[in-house]
């Protein structure tokens, strides 16, 4: 996994809410075997027309948006459990995903793939609409090891919660697997124990 | 100290704290299919390391493949190769595999509980959002992403930070006509479908223990429909008797022990949840949704609600669905049903749909597909006379899989089309591109299925 400790980007509106992995890859484009082109399909239905022509009015298809942080309305990534979704989003590029409310599932893989789903409130969240709505090359700053989020043309800034632990494999591009293999004798401790107490 | 069933089934699979949030969960049992395990077994090759446990696994292939002509070769290319990977996966990881043809094929939340795997007590996972269907026998079942289908394998552990606890009861006796489908639409309804985010949903109240353990199933399988990691419901003798027997199950004296173990898994009576819910079973009348997520839904007697000034999803919402605010539901014409999934297509389900339409025949302009959740349960539909009784209404019954609930294989919904499933989800496009959605019960969709349109199955069955 790749290192994140500091992005500094413009930002991607998406004000909607509700966003299920359907949305963001439909079922139909999951039957690749490896993690990548995934990009290619992300928002498929929202992006493309059925003859696969892009839909003009989407905001991926609008040259005047571009950046890797991608900002939602509430409840981004509910639904299914594919990781496809994550997948899909940092092969087209994004790196962050701002969001008033994330889905467990999703928010949990899009740490495994080194995506970082930033929470903040409702009204900052409107903020960040706001800052994009007057100027769509605004930038943003997201500070990892301060925990902080900041609208640079305003120097508004937030703070948002990340796990202390999935913080330090962000930080350090370190993935679950690394760790959980650090710890097999534990595992194993484990499993014998619980057959002695079954016994 | 007093505990919540989740509370104890947690803490006796806790291996290890990572700091003050994470930690490492033993998993007892760990469900793959074809869709979101190639990244996982790829991920273990690179590291050059088996699967840890492979007795603790068990695979099945059922999102992506047809639901007719299943001993023929798969048809189309990318999903013969997916399917063909999971076997190659399984012969060189020493996996069991239930493939097709296999006579325990099935969705993988239907044959799990069928053949005795799933047992109270139990932590299990698999790369699927509605392995909270396994939460019915009182277990911590929860979906997971492929990066954690790679721990399990490699570990049998997943790294999670422990969810809420949240008690949903639901109490008295439900009207004729509604079932634990209403009951589970109605609760999500309720809550919205983000009402259980951070969330493990304990349901409760004398109208979920009056349901069968299939009935159950159907109610944890939706939790993740409101956001919540999982659901559970405490093992009780419906629980003892539906395992009782099943292939994987326990036997004789070993049956009668776990029995005994099974029976200390309830929430004890001062133990406290952060969240609680009550709901009366005679509030609830037959459901059906009208939006685009599964919080979007009303009794059948109910009208769609007015768009909320401003609220532009909810305004794209019904102008999918080809919905005003304010119109009556009943009436609405429908072109296609769709019965399955690992919510509705068990033998329960199939048993309540051929008793409706037993006799009948489907309306000329719908389109009806029944798709039983395994193999088992197309063999007893058979056995019962039941395939028959659907055959002769004109449904077109098929093989088992996920199918249409999904629209990964070519089992699909047209663009701007009605379709009433007893699937999970109603999201824009689950159903095949521009497809509009209306999730409902197995006998609301049967009286659909017969009259060619939206009816309360509640005037329906007064009738008889």
């Amino acid at each position: 996994m790749e290192k994140f400790q500091t992005l500094h980007s413009p930002a991607v509106p998406l004000p909607i809410e509700e966003v299920d992995t359907d949305q963001i890859i439909p079922a139909r484009f999951l039957k690749a075997t490896t993690r990548e082109g995934f990009g290619d399909n992300l928002f498929r239905d929202w992006r493309y027309q059925n003859d696969d022509t892009p839909k003009p009015d989407f905001v991926l298809n609008n040259p005047a948006y571009t950046g890797k942080i991608l900002v939602a309305g509430r409840n981004f990534g509910c639904g299914s459990s594919r990781e496809h979704a994550a997948w899909a989003l940092y092969d087209y590029g994004f790196r962050a995903v701002v969001s008033s409310f994330f889905a467990d599932i999703f928010r949990g893989n899009a740490l495994n793939n080194g995506l970082l789903p930033v929470q903040v409130s409702e009204d900052f969240l409107h903020d960040i609409f706001s800052a994009i709505e007057q100027d769509p090359q605004a930038t943003f700053t997201i500070d990892l090891e301060q925990q902080q989020f900041t609208i640079d043309a305003t120097g508004q800034s937030t703070g948002f919660e990340i796990d202390a632990y999935k913080k330090h494999c962000l930080l350090n591009g370190q993935d679950d697997i690394d760790f959980l293999l650090s710890i097999k004798d534990k595992i194993e401790t484990y499993e014998q124990q619980r057959q002695a107490a079954a016994v | 100290m007093a505990k919540t069933l989740f509370d104890k089934i947690w803490d006796n699979h806790l291996v290890s704290q990572v700091g003050e949030d994470t930690q490492v969960l033993y998993i007892d049992r760990h469900f793959i299919h074809e869709v979101t395990s190639p990244q996982a077994f790829a991920g273990l090759e690179k590291r050059g390391i088996p699967v840890f446990r492979p007795q603790q696994t068990v695979a099945t292939a059922d999102h992506n493949v047809p639901t007719k002509d299943q001993h023929l070769p798969i048809r189309e290319e990318l999903s013969r190769f997916q399917v063909d990977k999971l076997t190659e996966n399984c012969e060189k990881f020493g996996v069991e595999l239930y493939g097709l043809g296999h006579p325990y094929q099935g969705i993988v939340h239907v044959i799990g509980p069928e053949l005795g795997i799933t047992q109270p007590g139990m932590t299990i996972v698999c790369g699927d959002s509605h392995t909270s269907t396994h939460g019915a026998f009182g277990c911590i079942a929860f979906g997971i992403g492929t990066s954690q289908v790679e721990q399990t394998l490699a570990t049998q552990c997943v790294l999670q930070r422990k969810p809420k606890r949240m008690r949903i009861s639901v109490d008295g006796e439900l009207q004729p006509g509604v079932t634990a489908k209403d009951i589970i639409l109605y609760i999500i309804a309720q809550l919205t479908a983000s009402g259980g985010t951070g969330h493990f949903v304990e349901y409760a109240g004398s109208a979920i223990r009056a349901l069968s353990m299939e009935g159950r199933m159907t109610i944890c399988n939706m939790s993740i429909e409101m956001g919540a990691r999982g659901g559970m419901i405490a093992p009780d003798d419906t629980t003892f008797q539906y395992i009782k027997g099943r292939e994987f199950a326990p036997k004789g004296a070993d049956f009668d022990a776990a029995v005994e173990r099974w029976s200390q898994l309830y929430t004890d009576e001062d133990a406290t949840f952060d969240q609680e819910y009550h709901f009366r079973a005679e509030d609830i009348e037959p459901m059906i949704t009208y939006g685009t997520n599964p919080g979007m839904g009303i009794g059948i007697s109910q009208s769609v609600p007015e768009v909320p000034a401003g609220n532009v999803t909810f305004e794209n919402s019904l102008k999918y669905m080809g919905l005003q605010g304010g119109q009556a539901m009943k009436g609405q014409k429908i072109n296609h049903v769709f019965i399955g999934s690992c919510t509705n297509s068990r033998i329960e389900d199939l048993r309540a749909v051929a008793a409706f339409v037993k006799g009948r025949k489907k309306a000329d302009h719908v389109n009806v597909m029944v798709v039983p959740g395994s193999k088992q349960v197309e063999a007893q539909a058979k056995a019962e006379g039941l395939h028959d009784i659907l055959t002769a209404a004109g449904f077109d019954f098929r093989e088992p899989g996920c199918s249409a609930c999904l629209g990964m294989n070519e089992d699909k919904v047209p663009a701007g089309e009605y379709c009433v499933s007893t699937s999970n989800r109603n999201f824009e496009g689950r159903q095949g591109p521009g497809a509009r959605t209306i999730l409902a019960s197995p006998l609301m969709a049967a009286a659909t299925a017969i009259y060619g349109e939206l009816v309360d199955v509640r005037e329906l069955l007064n009738q008889n």
